[in-house]
């Protein structure tokens, strides 16, 4: 193909994006498009998998049965995430071995947060009602997204995120309505992820490198500084309605602004954890890349098992 | 109806169904791959569902403040009346679905005849459970078969666990005097009645995967009168660690 050519396709491409029309995979688009998607989408699709780890820590603990069901289901929803996430990227060509590979082997990153310990049962609340609440502030603008299996993902993922939001809330208003040791376990799990959280949507916009691709092919519709006072705008009354402190001694309601103004952010510790010096940076690799290798044989053992049939069959119809 | 043999009868059937949801809760997130880790979750969920039912109907029978939670997670170790199948850990995945599978075999023809029981709950409960042992049974069975009839590591592996796992079967068809007292009353499942059409149907997954069928006679017993494998007392302190912790609480 002619350079003028490409720069054909590439003008009527991006018209059809201005136009709202969703790009289906077996339309034409620049390889930076693809690329952009399958970074984007396996990124989502890893956090949906590493983000199984620190509440599966809990199945086992949870203080009661309702509780336990209901957190298996939560965590359940997220493989699901995860599986048709990993579908609609391998709709842009490449397999889901590879995405894993890229995973496993430190090239693919998946969303910070889940670096962080979950130590104590208040944890899965925060999780909930924070982690899942900024996530849906991230994720919802992309229900319309230019890139039409991803955005259709994103409708059922945006659903059950919000009912995951509304569990973890639930559970931080039982603890508050709770003893004096459950209102503890409550604000410190609210101290210890309120940071992380904001981190979580991503670095100021002025050391955003993708930001500025991305509004174009509306991958993304905010800036990650507009999404960060969303969620703190929406954040800080549900704490405040429930009788929790926010952890910034800086929160401050700017009446001219009609926002909340708020302290500085520690950048640092972000890319401490980015770059993989976090706190369980190791234990989740360690558990994702342990799982993958103990399960090999399985794997092989389905395969060989499925050929064997394949074969019985073909001789049967001979 | 004696209240003290329902009672621990109700307990004998919710036990097994919580300590298997519970071994299975312990591999969410680490299965080896995504389509199984969903099937493993959703067949803990389903142990878990019903599991609470039963603890419901029990809390119900006995009162005096027994909730579903404090029958589930705050008896003693000695208390709890679970078969030493379930109770077995996930050492790797081929243990885990020769257990799987050997206690659905049973599960499902259990439940067949207690949604028979005169005690209406039981029967409704059992009703309900069929649908989906019959889809945990279908699971295991796929994968003894695939396993078995794998590569020659697999194989090995499945040959490995059911032979480990085979001194656990027998205790399934044993009564305790609960049970006899519940079978006697048209409300309680006679399993000594199971035990043939349950080797027989073993045996056939078996032979279809190419499998050995044990010929070991030395069974170990015990789970049902609350002597169990050493490997309970560590599940069951994950499972009260909370209760234990933070007693009379609202979660």
């Amino acid at each position: 193909m002619s350079e003028e050519q490409i720069k054909d396709l590439e003008e009527q491409f991006e018209a059809r994006i201005a136009r709202d029309e969703k790009i289906e995979p077996k339309d034409w688009m620049p390889e930076k498009y693809r690329k952009t998607h399958i970074r984007q989408m396996s990124q989502h699709a890893h956090s949906e998998v590493v983000g199984m780890l620190p509440e599966g820590n809990w199945i086992t603990r949870a203080p009661s049965l309702r509780r336990k069901v209901a957190l298996l289901a939560k965590i359940q929803d997220e493989a699901g995430h995860g599986l048709y996430l990993y579908s609609a990227c391998e709709t842009l060509g490449i397999s889901r071995d590879e995405l894993y590979d890229q995973l496993h082997s430190g090239k693919a990153k998946y969303s910070s947060i889940f670096n962080y310990p979950t130590i104590t049962w208040a944890d899965m609340g925060a999780i909930g009602w924070l982690v899942d609440g900024a996530a849906i502030i991230n994720q919802v603008p992309l229900c319309n997204t230019s890139f039409g299996p991803y955005a259709r993902a994103m409708v059922r993922v945006c659903k059950e995120e919000s009912f995951h939001q509304r569990q973890g809330y639930e559970i931080m208003i039982k603890l508050m309505q709770g003893t004096p040791e459950q209102k503890e376990m409550a604000q410190d799990a609210l101290n210890r992820w309120w940071w992380p959280s904001l981190m979580m949507l991503g670095p100021i916009d002025a050391e955003s490198v993708h930001t500025e691709q991305s509004m174009k092919w509306k991958l993304k519709r905010k800036s990650n500084d507009e999404l960060r006072q969303q969620f703190i705008d929406q954040t800080v009354p549900q704490a405040e309605l429930i009788g929790l402190t926010i952890p910034d001694p800086d929160l401050k309601w700017n009446d001219e602004k009609g926002c909340y103004d708020f302290g500085a952010i520690d950048w640092d510790e972000f890319w401490q954890v980015v770059k993989g010096h976090g706190p369980c940076n190791k234990e989740r690799m360690n558990a994702r890349v342990g799982a993958w290798e103990r399960g090999e044989w399985v794997r092989d053992a389905a395969v060989a098992y499925a050929e064997k049939k394949a074969n019985k069959n073909i001789n049967k119809a001979v | 109806m004696n209240k003290e043999h329902l009672y621990k009868y109700i307990l004998g059937i919710a036990d097994n169904s919580l300590i298997l949801g519970q071994r299975l809760g312990e591999l969410c997130g680490h299965g080896p791959n995504l389509e199984t880790d969903i099937a493993g979750t959703n067949i803990s969920l389903d142990l878990f569902g019903q599991s609470r039912s039963y603890y419901q109907y029990a809390a119900k029978l006995i009162g005096n403040g027994a909730t579903e939670d404090s029958i589930a997670m705050l008896r003693n170790e000695r208390e709890y009346i679970n078969v030493l199948l379930v109770e077995q850990p996930n050492t790797d995945f081929a243990y885990t679905m020769a257990r799987q599978f050997l206690f659905d075999v049973y599960h499902l023809l259990m439940l067949q005849e207690l949604q028979k029981s005169h005690d209406v709950t039981l029967a409704a409960i059992a009703n309900k459970s069929i649908k989906e042992v019959s889809y945990h049974l279908r699971f295991s069975s796929d994968w003894v078969k695939r396993l078995g009839d794998g590569t020659e590591e697999s194989h090995q592996k499945m040959q490995d666990a059911i032979d480990g796992l085979w001194t656990y079967t027998d205790e399934l068809f044993h009564q305790t005097d609960a049970d006899k007292a519940m079978v006697a009353e048209g409300a309680g499942v006679d399993v000594k009645e199971l035990k043939d059409s349950y080797y027989s149907k073993v045996t056939k997954v078996l032979a279809e995967a190419t499998l050995e069928t044990p010929e070991s006679k030395w069974f170990q017993k015990g789970g049902k009168n609350g002597v169990h494998t050493e490997h309970l007392g560590y599940l069951l302190s994950d499972l009260q660690y909370m209760q234990r912790t933070f007693p009379n609480m609202e979660w």
